[in-house]
């Protein structure tokens, strides 16, 4: 154990928080091979970033169970504000620190097969299925030190399991609220939606009072069947002081789609990955992402879709707000796989100055071995277009408003994607706050 | 409300560093109809940007006043707050903000705080003005500008300008582009508008609107000043015989500004 990293949970404490929690073997078996890996791995280097200094092994790793609750009423005031209540369909999970306080799920779901609820549960009634994706085609426990950790340590999360020709209506909706200014969070979601399904999933990781050091290390994975359509919405609002480490995996077969829409609004150090693996002929992904920096915050953003299927479409459209001292990297790869013909993949990335020391860079990256294929990027940094400034200022906007209105309509295409009205509310009050 | 008059006297505006408007004087009262016309390049949409308080025209000499009020030391908003509109010959498109939300904004600026248009009374004003100028519903949630047709940007610009109710609105080229049908629909929203409380300043190219919209006074604009001043007919002349008459009158060789040309 080396002690610089100061990596307090070795295998006997891996091994036995495994047992504690009544996982399948095989499961501790993969917590094992994984704390191993850790200690071996190194960090990832995201591009421009240099993350060699981030706290991403200081935390306390597990707040304790906390009692569920049996009403919404209960719940604090400002995860109340998320949810949607106007709806008899709720299908929602809260979890506080990790573990899971309250489960709603409709009637309509249970009737349709469709598996919805924390991953411990899941680990434990559905083992065998959860086998199936956990780290499964989407992502690998050696990528680096981080997606090891992230298994060895997994404390919270949630699987969704849609059978095939399934269409759910109603969005399942997910709160990760971390109350425990210490707490770290190793959260681990599966989606996997057979052929011909449906789902719409929407997270919010939340939390509301300044963190002490901790982290988030998260991990998502996506997995659309032959004609599977899954919406995925995810806003983090993770206070200062949490260091985030976010992994969004997607996997898609033929014909099947993903649409991506994350509000990346963390106050702290980020590290981002969203990619998405169009394996099958007619595969379809849309990665969308909007982020707002400021204060003295550093993050990495890295959208990426992996084009292998015949007539595969990929767009990803990225979105930043820079001010302050804060520094973003948007990495956008559009990688298209020899033998992928007919593909097309568009991007743009567009980064939005609003104070001179902040830096924002925007770097597209088309990475082609098939001659035929269409691809297009366009990518720009700069300032508020001042013809846009005089066009609503000459209405009479004051030049304050009519920033606010240019700015949040920069950051609308992932606001409008979001699926409930309570979290598009949400997130566009703390765009407010971020910006102003 | 009272008559108000706009003074523009002795208007000199610079673009990074040559003169596009030269000494341009005009007075125009509320119940007036002016037009202004003139071959390409002539500063007319420079005038009309250059009032409004477009930040890359520089004014190097002159006065803009609003019953008094020097109207070239207030903010773009602080114009559009006193009574000025401007609908632009080339507006911008803001992606992500709908028309509705704008325009409400827009208005609500005009008014105090508290005393904010109530949002049934915006969406029955929308409705009503749209129906005039036979716009479809879905303008209202579509994001301003953005994708708009040439013909479809003018109607919205009328729309705003119906909306906002200004008492001096500086309309410029708000036909081009525009096929018959819309024209006369375009023509009856600022017909609709004409009241003693409310003066316009309509740059045109052509004689046709001006059929629709008739004006009181027609202006013809060279060298980024008016060289000729007239009524409904000067504008009939002008479409008929073009503009070589004012030149051979006034000897003027090259109607354009800009460094190219030096007068004698
Ligand atoms: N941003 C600019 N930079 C350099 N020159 C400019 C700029 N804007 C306008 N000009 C020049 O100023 C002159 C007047 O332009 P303006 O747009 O005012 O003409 P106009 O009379 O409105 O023409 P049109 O009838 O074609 O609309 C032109 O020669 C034009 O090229
Ligand atoms: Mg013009």
């Amino acid at each position: 154990m080396s002690v610089d990293t100061k990596w307090t949970y070795d295998e006997d404490y891996v091994k036995e928080y495994s047992q504690q929690r009544g996982e399948p073997n095989w499961l501790t078996e993969e917590r094992l091979a994984a704390a191993r890996l850790a200690d071996k791995l190194e960090l990832p280097k995201p591009e421009k970033t240099n993350i060699k200094t981030w706290n991403f092994t200081e935390f306390k790793h597990d707040a304790g169970v906390k009692e569920t609750i049996d009403d919404v009423e209960n719940l604090h005031e400002d995860v109340q504000k998320l949810i949607d209540r106007s709806t008899d369909e709720q299908n929602l999970i809260v979890f506080r620190d990790g573990h899971p306080v309250y489960r709603s799920v409709s009637k309509r779901l249970e009737e349709q097969g469709v598996l919805f609820m924390d991953i411990e549960t899941a680990a434990k009634e559905h083992g065998d299925l959860l086998r199936q994706y956990f780290m499964g085609k989407a992502v690998n426990v050696d990528e680096h030190k981080l997606t090891a950790l992230h298994v060895a340590l997994m404390n919270g999360g949630t699987f969704v399991y849609v059978p095939k020709n399934v269409q759910v209506e109603a969005p399942l909706q997910v709160i990760y609220w971390q109350e425990d200014p210490e707490a770290a969070l190793f959260n681990h979601v599966v989606v996997a939606s057979e052929d011909n399904s449906e789902v719409t999933y929407l997270e919010n990781y939340v939390s509301f009072q300044e963190e002490q050091k901790s982290v988030a290390n998260i991990v998502a994975e996506v997995y659309a069947g032959s004609g599977a359509k899954v919406s995925y919405g995810g806003v983090d609002h993770l206070e200062k002081g949490m260091t985030t480490y976010v992994n969004r995996r997607g996997y898609v077969e033929k014909d099947g789609r993903i649409d991506w829409a994350l509000g990346q609004m963390n106050e702290g150090n980020t590290v981002s990955d969203n990619t998405t693996i169009l394996a099958g002929d007619g595969s379809y992904a849309d990665s969308k992402s909007v982020s707002i920096g400021r204060g003295d915050q550093s993050q990495n953003f890295w959208t990426h879709i992996i084009h292998h299927g015949k007539h595969s479409d990929g767009q990803i459209l990225t979105h930043g707000v820079m001010k302050d001292k804060a520094s973003s990297i948007f990495n956008g790869v559009t990688k298209i796989e020899h033998g992928a013909t007919k593909s097309n993949g568009e991007q743009t990335e567009r980064v939005l100055m609003l104070s001179e020391k902040a830096r924002g860079d925007a770097n597209p990256i088309l990475l082609i071995d098939e001659d035929d294929v269409t691809a297009g990027h366009a990518a720009s940094v700069g300032r508020i277009d001042p013809l846009q400034m005089f066009y609503l200022m000459s209405r009479g906007l004051p030049r304050s408003e009519a920033e606010r209105l240019v700015i949040h309509g920069f950051l609308a295409p992932v606001v409008n994607e979001l699926p409930i009205q309570s979290v598009k509310d949400r997130l566009r009050e703390v765009i407010e706050r971020k910006v102003y | 409300m009272a008559a108000s008059t706009i003074k523009i006297e002795n208007l000199h505006v610079e673009i990074e560093g040559s003169e596009i408007i030269k000494d341009f004087n005009l007075e125009i009262n509320t119940g007036e109809v002016h037009a202004i016309m003139g071959p390409n390049g002539t500063g007319k949409s420079t005038l009309a940007s250059a009032i409004m308080g477009h930040p890359k025209y520089e004014i190097t000499q002159g006065s803009v006043h609003l019953d008094g009020e020097n109207v070239l030391e207030m903010d773009v908003d602080e114009r559009a707050k006193a009574g000025m509109f401007l609908a632009m010959q080339y507006p911008s498109e803001i992606s992500g903000v709908t028309n509705a939300d704008f325009m409400r904004s827009a208005i609500n600026a005009r008014r105090e705080e508290g005393d904010e248009i109530s949002l049934m009374k915006f969406i029955r004003k929308m409705d009503e003005k749209m129906d005039t100028l036979e716009m479809d519903q879905s303008f209202s949630q579509r994001y301003l500008n953005e994708g708009f047709s040439g013909g479809e940007k003018k109607r919205n610009e009328i729309l705003q300008l119906m909306m906002l109710e200004p008492r001096f609105a500086i309309l410029d080229e708000i036909d081009s582009g525009l096929d018959i049908d819309a024209l006369k629909v375009v023509s009856k929203g600022v017909n609709d508008m004409r009241n003693p409380e409310f003066g316009c300043l309509i740059i045109t190219h052509y004689q046709r609107l001006l059929n629709y919209i008739k004006p009181d006074k027609v202006h013809v604009m060279m060298q980024g000043r008016i060289v000729k001043s007239g009524g409904a007919e000067l504008a009939e002349r002008l479409e008929a015989e073009g503009y070589d008459w004012i030149k051979d009158e006034l000897g003027i060789e090259n109607e354009q500004v800009g460094d190219q040309q030096q007068e004698a």
